[in-house]
Order: C-alpha cells, then sequence, then structure tokens
C-alpha cells in the first residue's frame, strides 16, 4: 500500500505495522525465540519512528491549518456509500506519537514485569492489537471507521484485563469493563445513527458542514451530540460510568499504565476534542457538569484509598473529568492539551506503582508471604533510600498532577482552570463548575502527596518486608526516567522559555476552530475569555496547590496533624468515600437484580408456558401422524416391495458371492478400471 | 489480477481436495474441507453464477461441513483424542485414479467445445427464480419431498433403538 | 483463464481425488467427504458449461439441485454411518463386511 506521499505511507505503516505483530504473534508467537516478544517490540519501536519523523514534519512546517485527508473506498451501493480513510492534522499526529510513545514504553517494562508469565506470547500479541485500533481511532476521518476501531479498543481492553483470568476478581473486572462501555456505546451508536440520517454522512467534515448548514438544528442535535458523548462517558469513565476503571486495576500494571491511565480512557476525550464542533451550546453544559462532577466525585474517593494503584485508577478518572470539563466550557484545546500532559505523568505514575509493587512482590515471594497485599500502601513507607529512581521519578510526576510551576501539570491544568473561570464569568449561574475545578484541584494535590508520603517517606512499617526490596532492573526505570523527564514544562513550550505561559509549539500549531453550530461563541470569543481570565486562574491554582501539599505534608509527613483523627472526625462521610460512595452495591440493588428478576419472569412463560403446552402439543401432533405412516410404511411398502427386492438380490448374491471379497472399494476400483478402458476408447 | 487470483483460487480448492483425501487426522480432512468448499465457491464467482455461491457457503459450509464435523464427534470417543484414519489400497488406487484423471484430461483438451459467443454476466437470482417457478416445478417439489424425506429418514435411522 | 477447458480439467482433478478418497478411505465419514468433492466436481461442470453455454440458466438451476441433493445425501449417510456405529462401535467400512460370506 505504497502511494509515495509521505504522511500518507506513515499512517498506514503506523497503524498496520501492530497488527502485523499480532498476527505473528497470536499464532506464532509460542514457538519463536523469546516468544516473540522481539517482533512486538521491533514493529512498535518502528512506529514511534516515524510518529516521531509525522512529529518533526510537523514542526517544521509549522502550519497550523495543516490537514491531509485520504479515503478508500468501503462499501459502495450506490446511493449508499462509505468511505474509509485517514483524516490527519496536527492534532492526529501528536495523538499518534503519545500513543505509539507509551505503547512502546509499556512494550520495554513489560519485558520485566511480565517476565515468566504463562501466556507471554499473547500478552505481547493483545498490545499489538490494542496499539493498532487506538491508532485507527486517532487516525479516523468518519464516525463508521472510528466505532468499528472503538469496538476493538474495548475488545483489547477486555483482553488484556482478563489477562490473569484465572483470578476471578480478573475476570469479573474485564467483564464489568466491556459491559460497563457497551452501555455507553449504545447511546454512542444512537447519536451515529442520527447523525447519519440527518445528514446522510459519516464523514467528519461532511458532518461540520451539514451541522453549519443546519441540516440538523435544535434539540434534535443536541440529542445526537448528547448520544455521541455517551460513548465518550463509557470510555472515558466518567460518573455514572466511571464503576468499570477502578476495577480494570486487576490487569497487568503496565496494561493499566497504556490504557486506564494514558490512551484508551483518553479515545473518549480524543472523540469529544474531535467531534467538538457539532455539539451544541446545551449539550456542551451538560458534558461540562457531568465533567467537573467527576473530577470532584473521584478525587474525593481517591482521598481513602489505600491501594496505590486504586488510587492512581480514581485520580484519572478525576483528571479525565477535568479534560472533559475543558472542553464542556469550550476549551478544547486545553483539554487535549492536558489529555497529552497527563498520558505522560500519569503513565509514569503507573510505572512507578509497577516498580513498587514488583519489589514488594518479591521481596514477598522471598519470605513466602503470600498473604500480605503487595499493593497495599499502608505496608510500605520509607521506600525512597531503597529505590531512589523510582522515587526521583513518581515524585516529579507528582508534582506534575498537582500543578506545580516548572512541571507541564501546571500549564495545561491552568488552562482548563482559566477555560472554567472565564466561562464562569460570562455564564455566572454556572458558578459551581468553578468551585468543582479548583477544589479537585486542592484534594488532587493532597491525595497524591499522601501516596508519595506513604510509599517513599516515613519509617517502614513492615520492616522485614523493606529489607528484601531492592531498585527494579533497568529495563523498567529507563521508561520511567524518560516519562519523568517528559512532564517538565519545556518539551511543551519549546521554543519558548517561561514556566508560567503556556506558549510555545503546541498553542501555535494546534489552535481551536470555530464551533459548525451557528449561534455557538466562536473560538476567537472563548480564547479572549481565557486569556482575560489566565492571571485570576493561575494565582488561584497555585494557592490550592500549596493547600493540598501542605495539608498532606502536615497530616503524613510531619504527622503533625493525625490523620486517624480526621477521618473519625468526618465519620459518615469518610465510610462513604472509602465505600466509593456505594455505588456498585447500588448498581447491583436497583439495576441487576430487578433485570434477573425480569429474566426469571421471561424464562418462566418461555419455558413453563410455551415449551411445555404449544411446543409439546405440535410434537404430539406429530407423533401420531409419525405412527399412521409408518404402520403403512412398515406393513405396506416394506413387507411387500423392498423385502422382496431384497429376497431377489439374496438369490442372485447366494450364487454370486464366490467372486466377492467383501471390500466394496475393491469393487469400485474394478468399475474404475472399466470406465477408463471406455474413455480411452472412446477418445481414440 | 482476475489471472492471478483465479490460479490461486483454483491452487486452493485442489491443495485443500488433496488434504482431504491424504490427511491422517479426520479433523483436519474435515476442516480441509471447508477451504475446499470456499475455493469452488470462489470458482462459482468465476462463472458468474453468484446465487450459487452463495447458496454453497450456506449450504455445504453452513450445513453439510457442520453435519460431518457432527458424525465425527458422535463416532468417536471424545475423550480419545486422535481422531485418525487410514487408507487402504492407496497405491493402486492412486495409479488407478492418475489414469482415471489423464484419461479425463485427455477429453477435454482433444475434443472441440463448441462455445456460444462471450455474454453478458446477468443477475441470476431473479432468473433462477422464475426458472424454479415456472419450467422447473415438478423437479422443486420433487426435491422437497426429497428433502422431507430425508429428514425423516436420517431422524428415523439415527435413532438408538432401530 | 477464462477458458472452458481449465474449468473442466479443474473440475476433473477435483472428480478424481473425491474418487481417490472414496477408494481409499476406510473411515465412512472420510469416505462421505470423497463424495462431496465429487458432486462439487460436478456442480462445477454444470456451471461451466452454463456459463459458456451463452449463460444458460437450466445449468444454474440443476446445479442447485445438486446441492438440494448433497445435502440429503449427506444427512442420509450420516445417519447411516451413526447407525453402524451403534451396531458394530466402528465406522471403518472394512471391519462392516456382512456382505462377504
Amino acid at each position: 500500500m505504497i502511494t509515495g506521499n509521505f504522511t500518507t505511507d506513515a499512517c498506514l505503516l503506523i497503524l498496520f505495522l501492530p497488527l502485523l505483530a499480532f498476527v505473528i504473534n497470536i499464532f506464532f508467537g509460542k514457538r519463536l525465540p523469546r516468544q516473540g516478544d522481539w517482533v512486538s517490540i521491533g514493529a512498535i519501536l518502528i512506529t514511534l519512528v516515524l510518529a516521531l519523523s509525522l512529529f518533526v514534519e510537523m514542526l517544521s512546517n509549522w502550519n497550523y491549518k495543516f490537514s491531509h485527508e485520504v479515503y478508500f473506498s468501503w462499501i459502495d451501493l450506490g446511493a449508499f456509500k462509505i468511505d474509509l480513510g485517514f483524516w490527519v492534522d496536527n492534532i492526529t499526529i501528536v495523538m499518534l506519537l503519545v500513543v505509539s510513545l507509551i505503547s512502546s514504553m509499556t512494550h520495554i517494562f513489560s519485558l520485566e514485569y511480565m517476565k515468566g508469565d504463562v501466556r507471554y506470547n499473547r500478552y505481547y500479541a493483545y498490545l499489538g492489537l490494542f496499539t493498532f485500533s487506538m491508532n485507527g481511532i486517532v487516525l479516523a476521518n468518519n464516525l463508521m471507521s472510528l466505532y468499528i476501531f472503538w469496538e476493538l479498543v474495548g475488545v483489547s481492553s477486555y483482553l488484556l484485563i482478563g489477562h490473569w483470568f484465572e483470578k476471578h476478581s480478573a475476570a469479573d473486572a474485564s467483564k464489568k469493563a466491556f459491559l460497563t462501555n457497551r452501555v455507553g456505546d449504545i447511546g454512542f451508536f444512537i447519536g451515529i445513527m442520527i447523525m447519519f440520517t440527518a445528514i446522510g454522512s459519516f464523514n467528519f467534515q461532511q458532518l461540520f458542514d451539514g451541522v453549519s448548514n443546519e441540516l440538523i438544528s435544535g434539540s434534535l442535535l443536541t440529542l445526537a451530540g448528547l448520544g455521541l458523548f455517551m460513548g465518550a462517558v463509557g470510555k472515558s469513565s466518567q460518573f455514572p460510568l466511571h464503576i468499570w476503571l477502578p476495577d480494570a486495576m486487576e490487569g497487568p500494571t503496565p496494561v493499566s499504565a497504556l490504557m486506564h491511565a494514558a490512551t484508551m480512557v483518553a479515545a473518549g476525550v480524543y472523540l469529544t476534542v474531535r467531534l467538538f464542533p457539532l455539539f451544541t451550546v446545551d449539550a456542551l453544559t451538560i458534558i461540562a457538569y457531568v465533567g467537573g462532577f467527576t473530577a470532584i466525585f473521584a478525587a474525593t474517593i481517591a482521598i481513602t484509598q489505600n491501594d496505590i494503584k486504586k488510587v492512581l485508577a480514581y485520580s484519572t478518572v478525576s483528571q479525565l473529568g477535568y479534560m472533559v470539563l475543558a472542553v464542556g466550557v469550550g476549551n478544547y484545546v486545553a483539554a487535549f492539551f492536558h489529555l497529552l500532559t497527563h498520558a505522560m505523568f500519569k503513565a509514569c505514575l503507573f510505572y512507578g506503582s509497577g516498580s513498587v509493587i514488583h519489589a514488594m512482590h518479591h521481596s514477598l515471594h522471598d519470605m513466602h508471604d503470600h498473604d500480605t497485599d503487595p499493593q497495599d500502601m499502608r505496608n510500605m513507607g520509607g521506600f525512597k533510600s531503597k529505590m531512589p529512581v523510582t522515587s526521583m521519578t513518581m515524585t516529579i510526576a507528582t508534582l506534575a498532577i498537582a500543578g506545580v510551576p516548572l512541571f507541564s501539570g501546571f500549564l495545561s491544568k491552568d488552562a482548563i482552570l482559566a477555560g472554567t473561570l472565564s466561562f464562569v464569568q460570562s455564564n455566572p449561574e454556572h458558578w459551581i463548575l468553578a468551585l468543582f475545578g479548583f477544589s479537585a484541584a486542592a484534594i488532587t494535590a493532597f491525595y497524591m502527596f499522601r501516596l508519595i508520603f506513604m510509599t517513599f517517606y516515613g519509617s517502614p512499617r513492615m520492616p522485614k518486608v523493606f529489607d528484601g526490596i531492592h531498585e527494579s532492573p533497568k529495563v523498567m526505570t529507563y521508561p520511567l526516567v524518560v516519562l519523568a523527564g517528559l512532564s517538565f514544562f519545556i518539551f511543551y513550550t519549546v521554543p519558548y522559555f517561561n514556566p508560567f505561559k503556556d506558549y510555545g509549539w503546541f498553542t501555535k500549531l494546534i489552535k481551536a476552530g470555530n464551533s459548525a453550530v451557528p449561534g455557538n461563541p466562536t473560538a476567537k470569543e472563548i480564547y479572549d475569555g481565557v486569556h482575560y481570565a489566565h492571571d485570576a486562574a493561575m494565582m488561584l491554582s497555585l494557592l490550592v496547590a500549596a493547600l493540598g501539599i501542605g495539608l498532606s505534608y502536615f497530616m503524613y509527613y510531619r504527622k503533625s496533624l493525625s490523620a486517624e483523627a480526621w477521618s473519625k472526625r468526618a465519620g459518615f462521610l469518610y465510610n462513604l468515600s472509602l465505600n466509593k460512595y456505594y455505588f456498585d452495591e447500588n448498581y447491583n440493588k436497583f439495576l441487576y437484580q430487578p433485570f434477573l428478576r425480569l429474566s426469571r419472569a421471561v424464562a418462566y412463560v418461555d419455558w413453563d408456558l410455551y415449551d411445555k403446552y404449544f411446543i409439546n402439543g405440535f410434537g404430539y401432533v406429530t407423533k401420531i401422524l409419525s405412527k399412521i405412516t409408518g404402520r403403512l410404511d412398515f406393513d405396506g411398502l416394506d413387507q411387500t416391495l423392498v423385502d422382496g427386492i431384497g429376497r431377489s438380490a439374496q438369490g442372485a448374491g447366494k450364487n454370486l458371492k464366490t467372486m466377492q471379497t467383501g471390500r466394496l472399494q475393491n469393487y469400485m476400483l474394478f468399475a474404475l478400471i472399466g470406465v477408463i478402458i471406455i474413455l480411452v476408447v472412446q477418445i481414440t | 489480477m482476475a489471472d492471478f487470483a483465479f490460479w490461486l483460487i483454483a491452487a486452493l480448492t485442489l491443495g485443500s481436495a488433496l488434504m482431504v483425501v491424504s490427511s491422517k487426522s479426520l479433523l483436519y480432512s474435515a476442516y480441509s474441507l471447508l477451504f475446499t468448499f470456499i475455493g469452488v465457491t470462489g470458482l462459482y464467482v468465476f462463472l458468474w453464477a453468484d446465487f450459487l455461491a452463495v447458496v454453497q457457503v450456506v449450504v455445504y459450509v453452513g450445513g453439510i461441513l457442520v453435519l460431518i464435523i457432527f458424525g465425527i464427534m458422535l463416532t468417536n470417543k471424545i475423550s480419545s483424542v486422535n481422531i485418525s484414519h487410514t487408507s487402504v489400497q492407496k497405491g493402486v488406487g492412486a495409479l488407478v485414479v492418475l489414469g482415471f484423471v489423464s484419461a479425463l484430461g485427455l477429453m477435454v483438451y482433444s475434443t472441440p467445445w463448441i462455445q456460444l459467443p462471450n455474454s453478458e454476466p446477468a443477475e441470476t437470482t431473479k432468473l433462477i427464480g422464475n426458472l424454479l417457478m415456472m419450467d422447473y416445478l415438478l423437479p422443486f417439489e420433487a426435491a422437497s419431498f426429497l428433502l422431507l424425506g430425508a429428514l425423516i429418514g436420517a431422524t428415523t435411522l439415527s435413532r438408538k433403538d432401530y | 483463464m477464462d477458458t472452458l477447458s481449465n474449468y473442466l480439467l479443474i473440475s476433473s482433478i477435483l472428480f478424481s481425488l473425491g474418487l481417490f478418497g472414496v477408494v481409499t478411505r476406510r473411515n465412512g465419514v472420510a469416505v462421505l467427504m470423497g463424495v462431496e468433492l465429487i458432486l462439487n466436481a460436478a456442480n462445477l461442470n454444470f456451471l461451466a458449461f452454463a456459463r459458456f453455454g451463452g449463460m444458460n440458466m437450466s445449468g444454474q438451476v440443476y446445479a442447485l439441485f445438486v446441492i438440494v441433493l448433497a445435502a440429503a445425501e449427506a444427512a442420509v449417510a450420516l445417519a447411516i454411518i451413526i447407525n453402524i456405529f451403534n451396531n458394530f462401535n466402528t465406522i471403518n467400512i472394512d471391519d462392516v463386511s456382512e456382505l462377504k460370506q
């Protein structure tokens, strides 16, 4: 599929190389040396190089209007026509780089983390499948192919969460993730179909044109937008479909880093960024509320969790809520910016937690202790001296997520908060969104530093385990160092250098476009508002970050504030947060149980009523009919006609039996020789 | 391009047919049969028989093949994993069949076939439907009876206590 | 590729392979598979003649009937095989040699 155009070729290769690795590994992986991990790593590294070269080309072009679209005809039935294709612009290129970078880091990190796993080759194969489908989402230029890849991402997520399916909880978590996503995807599909019926195309550009020509407008457009947003709610685990992501941490930790922190869950945000021009003001307001509520809601749960991965999981949900909030208030470039920076530092945090768990696991394994939970932070403490690289890199990433200046998270979070503040300034009735945003920022800083202090500082809580802890090998620490490095602001502001301003290649090359919906605020209006609110937002966000970090410092490092006393004082609220607001229990009580009862009732109708009376009645009639025909057949036909022929054959057989060997196939062979003779005679 | 595809499909058909008759494992034979059927379907498409191609997939792949695999499963104990089978009179059989195929080949190439001028591909579904309901109504009904008979016969025969 | 004799040759080879299976296999199911190959070869002939006889649809109708017959044949044959298995506890057809005296 070489077309001669560098961008097209590179995209095709980026898309299909991981698929190739998947196919090779799933079929032949077991027989290849080293179970075929080098195939996957080779493919993903080539992908990374291609994505980097696309990125460098984008920087050298320095054109924020760059757009490249390629079509391949797929279904052509005259009036009904679906094209597959790519739409490559600067957002796509950045996203491709993020996916291939995090994916290759995961491949390398897993070399050590998954060493000796029973299904090692399958693990690498599924990573390839995931990378393929994620790149497919990123490159798609129409809703149909996007939807296909969207489901493929769901499948590969299912497979990877359930990688250790012998564990009951992992098998359950994979099912839960798949089914929860399905709920969102129904809405997504309805949205797609509304769009298609109204405009008659799946192509993004044609949809935008259709919306601006008012082929679809008003409440129907709002409904379609909300349907499309439902897909994002499922995939990006927004409230109320957030329940699957924390459970998904049952998968291997590198997978959590790749899919449930950096890329797959970002697919929902990417979708809303891509489709931003389609959303009406009403839809955007709902999106903003969902995002803002998720941000604060998940953050409050993260405070009380003791499992290191659960903290990170809820933190991810909360950060995704931030991104969705940014889309909702119209500042979708900030959402994408946060997606980019978050991918780096959250992947780093997950790898760091993976490294800690790996060390804990080995230490516990050496002690023959299989009961202590290696992921529980209450068993850790003081690891800084034993794991200097992990501790350093995780601290850097934590500074980034907390929004401390000089780090990437500061810039992107600041942009989101500025967008929210300006939205609230022009729409004062939505003041609560700003409250959500800023208090979530404070809580994020608090619980992230709680994690750092509990894991790496203080005195070891289990001294015996502590003695066995040692730094992870180099293949695990190198990805950590790379990603921690990418958490510094400088990579996002090149060629400018100002830690307090996000001016740089990103803001210059990725500019917000106008909404296609007539009457929505234009990009310039939003930009001016953000610009105006920027300084106030920065001051406020610095203040709340300092507040969160300070509180955490006194509570978990200096211990001058007792965490236990505070949690007792909070009492009811503390339990609510610890139990994740009883969401799973309530879903069980109000959704699953009634559904099961309904199924049982339907089964009763189907089996006890329909089957027993209707179907069995049919059977009875047939039986009587068969008896009659059976008698006719046996007495009439068999006894006289068939047996007569049989008797005559028997007589002939008695005379001819000497010729017979008894082997039917011998006879056929003789007959065949006869046929050949006849044929030859005929031809000659 | 089409030429290449044609020979590829022909090779697939014949190669997998060879597997069917030569494989040691009964299950491998059955799965190779699948590829033969698919290859034949491809040849049907080249012969402009679109409806027949679909019927071939539905009946052969969806019906007969499944039936055969059921037959294998039902007549072998599931616990004995090795469902192998042997052949008899292989050498003689191969020789005779080789003679047969060369005789047929000779005939095919030596006969001056009368070909009508190339006509255009048509939508065969409608034409077949018309023919079935008009010219071939009697055979059509006979076939229905045959199927009914086969249905009852097969059920009766495979009963345990027959 | 688009000549009648190519198709006829392919179908002859397919036919012969089926015949080979029928003649040499000991397992009843495998013999049945050979028969299926033969039927497919015959069908290929029908369609080839139909196509090169000026799109004569009768050939295609016959092919359809052959498929119907094949389905009936497969069902009955398998029923017989299962019956044999129940009676003799084997489906190797040369073990089932009650024809010999």
